[in-house]
């Protein structure tokens, strides 16, 4: 008798205790990123951000409190994808963001897609999702691999550079990367370089690019590659001869440890980009200060503007359903229609919900002591939608 | 054929080879003679490189802060074998391989929170910053002729010490046979204690010397610890000899890949199809090797005598 009371005792609190989660006045956002691995330098400044729009919301949207669930999946695909289960499981969250790299999205979007949630990309540009695996709840606040690098092909024939020789790590990114650049640039590509995610060390690369003598270099090497790649080709002295035309190798998150080395031979090097602090926006213009504020007086880095328009994105959704997250159609419908202050000024999505915006010119400057990107002239590409938007039947 | 640039390539494969051996040379003396499966040893390249770097900063002096490192080395290598690895030798390679893969993790997420995400670097004071201009056009950078000939000279004091003095008897008696060298009466604790010490210094100045190159950052050891494996299977585990001829081979066949791999593949691929080839085989290139050497010569090119 005694055994079954002590068997049953248990049942029955697991029986008395209502479901908290249940409880639906809190709407929960996953947040997948890189905070550990040197990866972490664009996976924290994102992490402000997000934290920034937050306050910016007031903890608030349509009556509902908001509630950020950060996840850290360690720049492994395999850990980003149970991440991603954990947040859907566990934490029951409404909304997945987050996800920086395009391998970890691929392995993530799926398992939050099938369970029914709203995916926003803050920062991975997987060429897939914009075209054929496009999803109906799938979002991308950032843009296609592909689209910065094509604006950088204009630029580099805009700057009369004939011979081109490309470099990039050998991943989905990279490869999308090098995709974009060739799509554009008009002169002759003498070699492409696919290299080990593990490479640190660019000896044999540099000595091939010092052979083949070409007008530029495009790289492709963003987070903490990049300082590695620019010391090593300064330390070549090709820094003189060739120059270095790169794509988020050079951005917000590591222009502190390029300050920090004083490599003064980077200031004035040019990149592209859909974003620069300096952009003249009432999103942008209230978002800078309050990120310099709140994270360690750093400028922040497209990643982050692109995080703080992935949160207001989400608001808008839950907005336009009037706080109600269970009636997916209309919050779908309201991040269709994107009625928010974003940091491009006004967002605008295609069909297959990536943002159709412009891509300036940068470069980099140093601005009261603080190296930072700023915006040169008029855009490079005008109201830019991902080529392969077509593939996209929704 | 571009001779100059196969110059070049090969002075870069063989300063890469250089670096390996480094590495290798501790991890082999400590597989060989302590039977112990180091896995943090990659831990200890990271340790030199953070360790270069502080002291570089603290004291505004490449040359000094480089020679700070190396007793600072010395004291971690001690601590860490007096402290954890000690414990270890009378257990299984499993038990050895779950303890030191904890002390990567531990120590990465350390000097993570510690120097934080973005690692620490040391920038070249301007005499090392140049590059030397060779007969026939070959270009190479000042530091990392520097990174050769000092990694020469650690090789040649490393024979000298292991092949003509007393200490350097008992290292080869350990790697040969261990147990017939405690039965002699020899306290083969202390002669552990002191190769491990040995073999951090030698890691660590491997991460001190590269660092103005790759930069440190939490993480660096685990890349170089798999070559560091590959070389010493290669060379035999054990032999400081074959460590230092498989060292050299396995930078050589990596850069030599890297380089000319794909050229060759679009002499008869079209590009797309070697472009894709191309990476792919040549990091596949030293596997490759190590599979074949392990095929012919199952212990290795240069196994120690009586092992």
């Amino acid at each position: 008798m005694l055994k079954k009371l002590i068997l049953a005792a248990p049942l029955a609190t697991m029986l008395a205790v209502p479901n908290v989660q249940a409880a639906d006045d809190t709407i929960r956002v996953g947040i997948n990123l890189v905070l550990t691995t040197p990866a972490s330098i664009i996976g924290k400044q994102m992490k402000a951000a997000f934290e920034v729009a937050h306050k910016h919301l007031g903890g608030k949207v349509a009556g509902k409190k908001l509630e950020l669930i950060f996840e850290d999946n360690q720049f492994k695909p395999a850990i980003g994808k149970q991440k991603t289960e954990k947040l859907i499981k566990k934490d029951k969250v409404h909304f997945l963001t987050g996800y920086i790299f395009s391998h970890i999205l691929g392995a993530s979007a799926p398992v939050g897609l099938k369970a029914g949630k709203i995916v926003v990309s803050a920062n991975a540009g997987h060429s897939l999702y914009a075209g054929k695996k496009c999803h109906k709840n799938f979002f991308n606040a950032a843009w296609e691999n592909s689209q910065t690098p094509m604006a950088m092909g204009h630029l580099l024939n805009e700057r009369g550079v004939k011979s081109l020789y490309v470099l990039a790590p050998n991943y989905a990114a990279g490869k999308q990367m090098v995709t974009g650049v060739e799509r554009t640039f008009k002169g002759k590509i003498v070699a492409k370089a696919l290299t080990p995610m593990s490479l640190r060390d660019w000896s044999a690369d540099i000595a091939k690019i010092r052979a083949a003598k070409p007008d530029g270099v495009f790289v492709f090497y963003p987070g903490a590659w990049g300082p590695a790649f620019f010391t090593q080709y300064a330390q070549a002295g090709l820094n003189k001869t060739i120059p270095v035309y790169n794509v988020f190798s050079i951005d917000g998150a590591n222009l502190p440890i390029f300050q920090k080395r004083n490599m003064t031979h980077l200031l004035g090097t040019m990149n592209t980009n859909f974003w620069a602090p300096d952009l003249d926006n009432p999103a942008t213009k209230k978002f800078v200060p309050a990120f310099k504020k709140h994270y360690k007086g750093q400028v922040p880095a497209h990643y982050a503007a692109q995080a703080y328009d992935a949160l207001n994105l989400i608001a808008a959704g839950i907005r336009a359903a009037k706080g109600d997250v269970s009636n997916i159609d209309a919050v779908r419908r309201g991040m269709e229609e994107a009625d928010f202050d974003s940091v491009r000024g006004k967002i605008k999505f295609g069909k297959n919900h990536f943002p159709i915006q412009n891509f300036y010119a940068r470069k980099v400057v140093n601005k009261d002591g603080q190296w930072q990107l700023s915006r040169v002239g008029d855009p490079v590409l005008k109201d830019h939608a991902p080529v392969n938007s077509g593939n996209c039947k929704l | 054929m571009n001779y100059t640039l196969l110059a070049e390539q090969f002075f870069n494969g063989f300063q890469l080879g250089i670096i390996l051996f480094l590495v290798a040379a501790g991890l082999t003396l400590i597989f060989g003679i302590m039977d112990l499966v180091n896995l943090a040893h990659g831990t200890l390249y990271m340790f030199g490189a953070f360790f270069a770097a502080t002291f570089v900063e603290l004291t505004d002096s490449l040359v000094l802060g480089m020679i700070l490192a190396l007793p600072a080395m010395l004291i971690a290598g001690l601590v860490l074998e007096l402290s954890v690895l000690r414990t270890l030798y009378e257990r299984n390679h499993l038990d050895q391989v779950l303890a030191t893969f904890g002390l990567i993790i531990f120590f990465n997420e350390f000097f993570l929170i510690a120097w934080g995400p973005e690692g620490t670097g040391i920038n070249l004071p301007p005499y090392l910053s140049g590059i030397i201009t060779l007969p026939g056009g070959i270009t190479v950078p000042d530091y990392r002729v520097v990174i050769i000939i000092s990694g020469l000279l650690v090789a040649v004091l490393l024979y000298l010490l292991v092949s003509k003095t007393r200490i350097g008897m008992l290292i080869r008696a350990g790697a040969s046979n261990r147990e017939m060298v405690g039965a002699l009466g020899i306290n083969i604790k202390l002669l552990f204690t002191l190769v491990f010490g040995l073999g951090a210094v030698l890691a660590g100045f491997a991460g001190m010397i590269i660092t103005p190159i790759t930069q440190a950052e939490s993480g660096m050891g685990e890349g170089m610890l798999i070559l560091a494996f590959v070389v010493i299977v290669i060379g035999g585990i054990g032999s400081i000899k074959g460590a230092f001829i498989a060292a050299i081979l396995t930078g050589l066949i990596d850069t030599m890949g890297r380089s000319f791999i794909d050229v060759a593949l679009l002499s008869f691929m079209d590009s797309v199809a070697a472009e894709t080839a191309g990476p792919a085989i040549s990091s596949m290139l030293i596997y490759i090797l190590m599979a074949v050497i392990l095929a012919i010569k199952p212990s290795g090119l240069f196994p120690p005598k009586g092992a």
